[in-house]
């Protein structure tokens, strides 16, 4: 278990690495620079501020020198946030982003979950088709068009909830984006949880707890869920890549302050040490998450060993 | 479109000369037959095909043009003037700016997707056929671009180079491979040890002609589910990128830069949002159905 989790990170080093090197490099291949203002800095001005950051080195030293920063743990100086560094960008807005995220996957499971169990219980009746049916619509709807759809009926119309803001993290300032980056990861739940709960009724085990006369909520929750929500659990890591790109649009919609409305804008005004900061936290962020999903798979599912 | 892929792989020319003498039912046959009873099945495919059609010949058709200014005609209403989904904020007639849209939409659907199947079934082929040291190597590259923050490159690439429509393609494409080639290097791998291959290497084959002539043409039943169910994929990506404002530029639309603009504009003109939402919806979905139906046609024991 310990050499898997080592050799795990092992490989994660060079995957990090070649994120690191391809962004580093298309960032400088974009064309313009994060000094190209609307008024035309001097020559001289320029070249003073170049040579603050480094940049009239040649490239490559550059890139030497950015990756003993990351090894250092040092993200550099914003470019575009005066007097601010990279890492305090980062701390300052992922809290954010990870309420938004932890929340919407918390509710996703619980929705999802209850859901795909309901629609496998009463598999090709009324409910199944009706809980499909809307799972199926929950991954056909794009986040940035119930994004809108719910502020123009919630909040304009309706005035229940704040079209926008985050408000310190106020309850009813969470409830659109929460629901929004939610949505349709409940439908891709709850289709995972009915196709998992139909195979595992159908099996032996089951049926020899059915002969047993345990009562049917027993089968179903301690018997079938736990074989079932098995494959939620290697979901996980595809899960958090579309919570993030989710977030990118919920967080522009909803003007929320956390990363992904920084990664936009700051790609666009080629901040390059702000952007390679995210990228390096969001490509740690799935690694992560994937190592944890297939150790999780193997506590709980003792037929797979890792190696 | 979908459709008519399953067929003529699933005949060789000697087969088609012999039809007249016999006719058997072979396994596309029976395929076909399930996805015609699927009743969603059909419906998507009825509703894809209008939406193609549309695609193609309604922008010739429409009243305005899709990047015709009118500067006195500015957010009219449906039906308001002739103008059968209102106007925008420049007055350009909405139907005809819809029609582009989703032209350009599922243009960029099925020629991204015609790029990630290219590179997948020929990555997933060969790293599955001559396995060994090659594929442990082409599937650890998977595996490393698999856990790269794609989005976050695709939207790199656009700032770099702009946004172009081939660079779209390209971007999408390239992202979209990677699930194919697992897919085909499964099926690859299970294949190779089946007699036919060993006939046709018998028969003195080399190993090409073996995976592009033999194999390949057998991959057919999961690439062809796998690709209905990538071209919605793109078709999102595409409109993520072009709601952030790094895909399709003005005048140009898509179905993403409409209802990006239909966002902003709701307060004032909800048909602006409503309109292109719908569309995509229905698109997306006929495309889902098409997908789920085929998949349980081709592969009947998972129903």
């Amino acid at each position: 278990m310990f050499s898997f989790i080592g050799r795990r990170l092992l490989v994660a080093i060079p995957t990090l690495l070649l994120v690191v090197t391809l962004a580093f490099f298309m960032m400088r291949a974009a064309p313009g620079g994060p000094f190209d203002m609307d008024r035309k800095l001097s020559p001289e001005i320029e070249r003073n501020v170049m040579a603050k950051y480094g940049m009239n080195r040649p490239l490559l030293a550059q890139y030497g020198a950015y990756l003993a920063g990351v090894a250092r743990g040092d993200l550099g100086p914003s470019l575009k946030y005066k007097d601010k560094s990279v890492l305090q960008i980062l701390k300052e807005n992922y809290l954010i982003s990870v309420r938004l995220g932890l929340s919407a996957i918390a509710l996703a499971g619980l929705i999802g979950v209850s859901l795909g169990v309901l629609a496998a219980l009463r598999q090709n009746r009324a409910v199944d088709y009706g809980v499909m049916t809307v799972a199926i619509l929950g991954v056909c709807i794009p986040t940035f068009v119930t994004a809108p759809l719910l502020v123009l009926a919630f909040a304009s119309k309706l005035g229940w909830l704040p079209s926008a803001g985050w408000n310190d993290g106020a309850l009813v300032n969470m409830v659109l984006p929460v629901t929004v980056l939610a949505l349709p990861q409940i439908a891709i739940i709850t289709r995972l949880t009915r196709a998992g709960m139909v195979e595992v009724l159908h099996s032996n085990y089951v049926r020899t707890a059915r002969a047993k006369g345990l009562p049917e909520h027993r089968i179903v929750t301690r018997h079938a869920l736990r074989a079932a929500i098995l494959p939620l659990v290697s979901y996980l890591g595809p899960a958090c890549a579309g919570l993030i790109t989710g977030s990118l649009v919920v967080e522009r919609i909803f003007n929320l302050p956390g990363l992904g409305k920084f990664f936009v804008t700051s790609a666009l005004q080629r901040d390059y040490t702000v952007v390679m900061g995210m990228v390096i936290v969001y490509a740690g962020l799935i690694l992560v998450l994937n190592l944890i999903a297939d150790l999780l798979y193997a506590v709980l599912d003792p037929r797979i060993r890792l190696a | 479109m979908t459709a008519s892929i399953l067929v003529p792989g699933s005949r060789s020319g000697a087969d088609s000369m012999e039809r007249t003498a016999l006719k058997g039912r072979s396994l596309w046959d029976d395929a076909l037959r399930r996805l015609l009873r699927n009743r969603m099945a059909v419906t998507g495919m009825v509703v894809l095909g209008l939406l193609v059609v549309a695609a193609i010949v309604g922008p010739y058709l429409t009243a305005w043009r899709y990047d015709e200014v009118n500067k006195s005609d500015v957010w009219f209403a449906p039906l308001q003037h002739g103008h059968l989904m209102g106007t925008d904020a420049l007055g350009r007639d909405l139907l005809a700016r819809l029609l582009v849209g989703l032209r350009v939409s599922l243009a960029i659907g099925f020629v991204a997707t015609f790029v990630s199947l290219v590179i997948g079934v020929a990555w997933g082929a060969v790293a599955g056929f001559v396995g060994g040291r090659l594929d442990e190597v082409m599937m650890r590259f998977v595996d490393v671009l698999y856990s790269l923050p794609f989005i976050f490159f695709v939207i790199l690439l656009m700032v770099t180079f702009g946004s172009n429509f081939i660079l779209i393609f390209v971007a999408i494409g390239a992202v979209e491979w990677l699930t194919m080639s697992r897919i085909v290097r499964g099926q690859t791998l299970t294949l190779k040890h089946k007699e036919f291959v060993e006939a046709a290497r018998a028969a003195g084959l080399d190993r090409g002609a073996i995976i592009f002539r033999h194999i390949v043409p057998n991959l057919l039943g999961p690439v062809v589910v796998y690709v209905t169910l990538t071209i919605p994929a793109v078709i999102l990506a595409e409109s993520f990128l072009s709601f952030l404002g790094l895909g399709v530029q003005p005048p140009m639309a898509s179905l993403g830069t409409l209802i990006a603009h239909g966002a902003s504009d709701m307060e004032l003109a909800p048909w602006l949002l409503i309109f292109p939402s719908l569309v995509m919806v229905i698109t997306l979905m006929s495309f889902n159905f098409i997908g789920d139906g085929l998949r349980d046609a081709i592969d009947p024991k998972d129903r």
